[in-house]
């Protein structure tokens, strides 16, 4: 930890969304909605969970009441930062149309407000960076994308509360956020506070709004412990050795036929998850007006009209499908991109309403193709 | 710690808004295709290499993926030979004369023709498959010299949809290639071959170490062809395919193309048979 780490007391929360907003940033953090803690604007530190947590596990998630009053801990929240970078429906062009003639009115890039994130996790950072080199590092990047994430500022926070369905450091993360931050919070009690390293300049320029003082030597021999301990309380592992060429090479194991059975071709999985960023556009044509939109909507390959062509759909089945999409994360997606498609976050595990769980079905095909199972639930 | 954000605006040209291209004229070539011979209204005409598709968009109906089948080797409009199959389609080979559509690309990879030079090519087309050759045909016939044998196999429904007629004959007349067509079904006046296109490759006459083969058609088509060309001895790296998947975007983004490691409209859609072999033997992939 650098020399210019800070402790700031809980009431600091309050000023760091202040300051934020008055730099112009739409704040999104950690809040209540719905019976879960979702990532939304709040406009002040009262919107926060405090004293909220949460239980995670296959197909199921419940709140819970925390008697330390800690406001980060809790597991990955639903949705993540996906749903503002990459909203779920977002314009691409408007045209009018005069006779057979058209002309654009609006391609929507311009309307892009800065968002600030604020107690995003490892795994968040880790399927953002998944997102760049998706989205933003190809050939043709996706304009829309790259205009919200370069605007965008990260104050992170550590993990150290997390959930039954999670698994980050079997996919080569960790609960303390690594990298691409701008700040990076570490909550921790008796008496309650939270460490904050500096990332960049704009994190220490932000920073140096709130009250903080230097960090002490206990203050981070604190956090190394909060890290380690919330290391070792990762509900499942997956054993990703030599994962493409297993699942390359199952491509025909009835594993798929089984899950095909269970899988409700529901779309939660690929809707919370946090790296997969398929899409679709949709023409609208605005009602009483010459006006028609192009809109790009999120899309999922566990629908049959995913990979429909003239004549009909590509994958009828529906193990065909989870098998597209088991297949992408965890191993096409290393010729693709180079990294694991998966962040272990654990959230299409405890948002399939049938509690279908990814490790677990990687330790079946490593069991069926005869290697001694590691992996799933611990 | 390392980071990589990258703050300051260097927001990058948005790929997604076509450019408007205006029809000059649309040919119906047989009962059910039809080609849309465009002019660009915005900006320069786009170039292109045999084999690449654009994105066509249909204002308000929705936008396909249709390859480009004009000559690439002279400057000229912009041609794509369409078959109505649908909403989209339609409205694409519907539309007037003069009215405008939106165009995005090139995208894709090129049949890269000009890798058969010095030897032989055989070109197998079954449908509407003849559309994304016509590019590569062309490339071949204008610089006819520096191949050798060259024989298109060429299969069409019935004797009405054969397409690009005339020209199938001024090739095989003035340019020494050789074609042959079939039909599934020839009744009426047909005197020609009827059958599966794929029987005729193993009696084409081409020296299968020394060709590069180029196949579009029904992947079932596509499948069968190439088995052939290979069982002739053909190496499945001179065999190319062009792929048709469902494709929302054309430039690696929608995710919708993929199989398994490939984006077909980036990686494809013309693709190597060594590469897609091993993909295309597994069911629903
Ligand atoms: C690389 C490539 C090149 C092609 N080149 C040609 C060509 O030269 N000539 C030609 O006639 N056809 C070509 N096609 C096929 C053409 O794209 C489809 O026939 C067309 O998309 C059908 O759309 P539709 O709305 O008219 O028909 P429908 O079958 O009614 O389509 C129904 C819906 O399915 C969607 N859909 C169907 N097929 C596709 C697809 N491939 N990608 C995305 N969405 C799809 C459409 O958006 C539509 O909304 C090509 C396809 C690809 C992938
Ligand atoms: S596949 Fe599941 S665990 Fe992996 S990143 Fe996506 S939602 Fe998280
Ligand atoms: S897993 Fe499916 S939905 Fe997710 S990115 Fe891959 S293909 Fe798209
Ligand atoms: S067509 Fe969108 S990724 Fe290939």
């Amino acid at each position: 930890m650098a020399d210019d780490t800070r402790i700031m007391l809980p009431q600091g929360l309050d000023r760091l969304i202040e300051v934020l907003e008055g730099r112009g940033y739409a704040v999104v953090a950690p809040t209540v909605r719905t019976g879960a803690v979702s990532l939304a604007e709040v406009h002040g530190a009262d919107d926060l969970p405090w004293g909220v947590g949460d239980e995670q596990e296959a197909g199921r998630y419940r709140l819970t009441e925390r008697d330390d009053g800690k406001v980060f801990a809790q597991a990955a929240a639903a949705p993540g930062m996906k749903a503002t970078l990459f909203p779920p429906d977002e314009l691409i062009w408007r045209g009018r149309r005069s006779g057979s003639q058209f002309e654009v009115t609006d391609t929507g890039v311009d309307h892009v407000r800065p968002t600030a994130f604020l107690g995003v996790r490892g795994c968040d950072l880790r399927a953002l960076a998944q997102h760049d080199r998706v989205l933003a590092g190809r050939a043709f990047p996706d304009a829309r994308y790259v205009r919200r994430r370069e605007g965008a500022f990260i104050a992170a926070v550590t993990c150290t509360d997390p959930g039954g369905t999670c698994f980050c450091t079997s996919m080569g993360g960790g609960p303390h956020p690594e990298s691409d931050y701008d700040l990076a919070l570490t909550e921790l009690s008796d008496p309650h506070r939270f460490v904050v390293e500096v990332g960049t300049d704009l994190g220490a320029e932000v920073l140096a709004e709130v009250d903080t003082v230097p960090a002490t030597a206990d203050d981070e021999a604190a956090v190394t412990t909060a890290v380690a301990e919330a290391t070792m309380r990762m509900g499942r592992t997956m054993d990703t050795d030599g994962l493409r060429d297993l699942l390359y090479a199952a491509a025909e194991s009835p594993v798929w036929d089984d899950v095909g059975n269970r899988c409700l071709t529901c779309m939660n999985c690929t809707m919370v998850c946090p790296t997969c960023f398929c899409t679709t556009v949709q023409d609208v044509s605005v009602l009483g007006s010459a006006d028609a939109e192009r809109r790009r909507v999120w899309d999922s390959c566990f629908s049959e009209e995913f990979a429909h062509i003239h004549g009909g759909s590509l994958r009828t089945e529906v193990r065909s499908r989870y098998r597209q999409w088991l297949t992408h994360k965890l191993a096409a997606w290393q010729d693709q991109f180079d990294a694991l498609g998966c962040v272990g976050c654990g959230r299409c595990i405890t948002w399939c309403p049938v509690g279908i769980d990814l490790t677990a079905e990687v330790a079946k095909i490593r069991a069926s193709a005869g290697i001694p199972v590691a992996g799933g639930m611990r | 710690m390392t980071t990589t954000l990258d703050r300051p605006g260097h927001s990058v040209r948005d790929h997604m808004t076509p450019s408007r291209y205006r029809i000059s004229r649309t040919r119906q070539d047989t009962r059910d295709t039809f080609t849309v011979v465009l002019e660009p209204v915005d900006g320069p005409m786009l170039h292109y290499k045999a084999g690449q598709f654009t994105m066509l968009d249909a204002f308000g109906v929705g936008e396909v993926p249709i390859s480009i089948s004009g000559d690439p080797t002279r400057p000229g409009p912009l041609e794509h030979t369409i078959r109505d199959v649908g909403a989209v389609t339609h409205a694409l080979i519907a539309a007037p004369r003069g009215a405008v559509l939106g165009v995005r690309g090139p995208y894709g990879t090129s049949w890269d023709v000009a890798d058969g030079e010095g030897g032989d090519v055989v070109v197998v087309a079954g449908g509407i498959g003849l559309a994304p050759l016509r590019p590569a045909l062309m490339e071949i016939v204008a610089h006819r010299e520096r191949y050798g044998r060259v024989v298109l196999l060429y299969g069409a429904r019935t004797p009405e949809d054969i397409l690009f007629g005339d020209e199938l004959r001024s090739w095989a007349r003035d340019r020494g290639v050789v074609v042959e067509v079939t039909v599934d079904n020839g009744q009426h006046a047909w005197r020609g071959k009827v059958g599966l296109v794929t029987n005729l490759v193993p009696r084409a006459g081409f020296d299968p170490h020394a060709t590069l083969a180029l196949v579009c058609g029904p992947e079932v088509m596509m499948r069968s062809a190439a088995q052939a060309l290979v069982a002739r001895g053909v190496p499945g790296d001179r065999v190319r395919l062009s792929l048709e998947r469902s494709m929302k975007c054309g430039v690696g983004l929608c995710g919708h193309c993929q199989i398994r490691e490939l984006f077909a409209c980036v990686d494809g859609p013309v693709l190597g048979y060594d590469r897609l072999a091993p993909l295309l033997s597994i069911r629903e992939l």
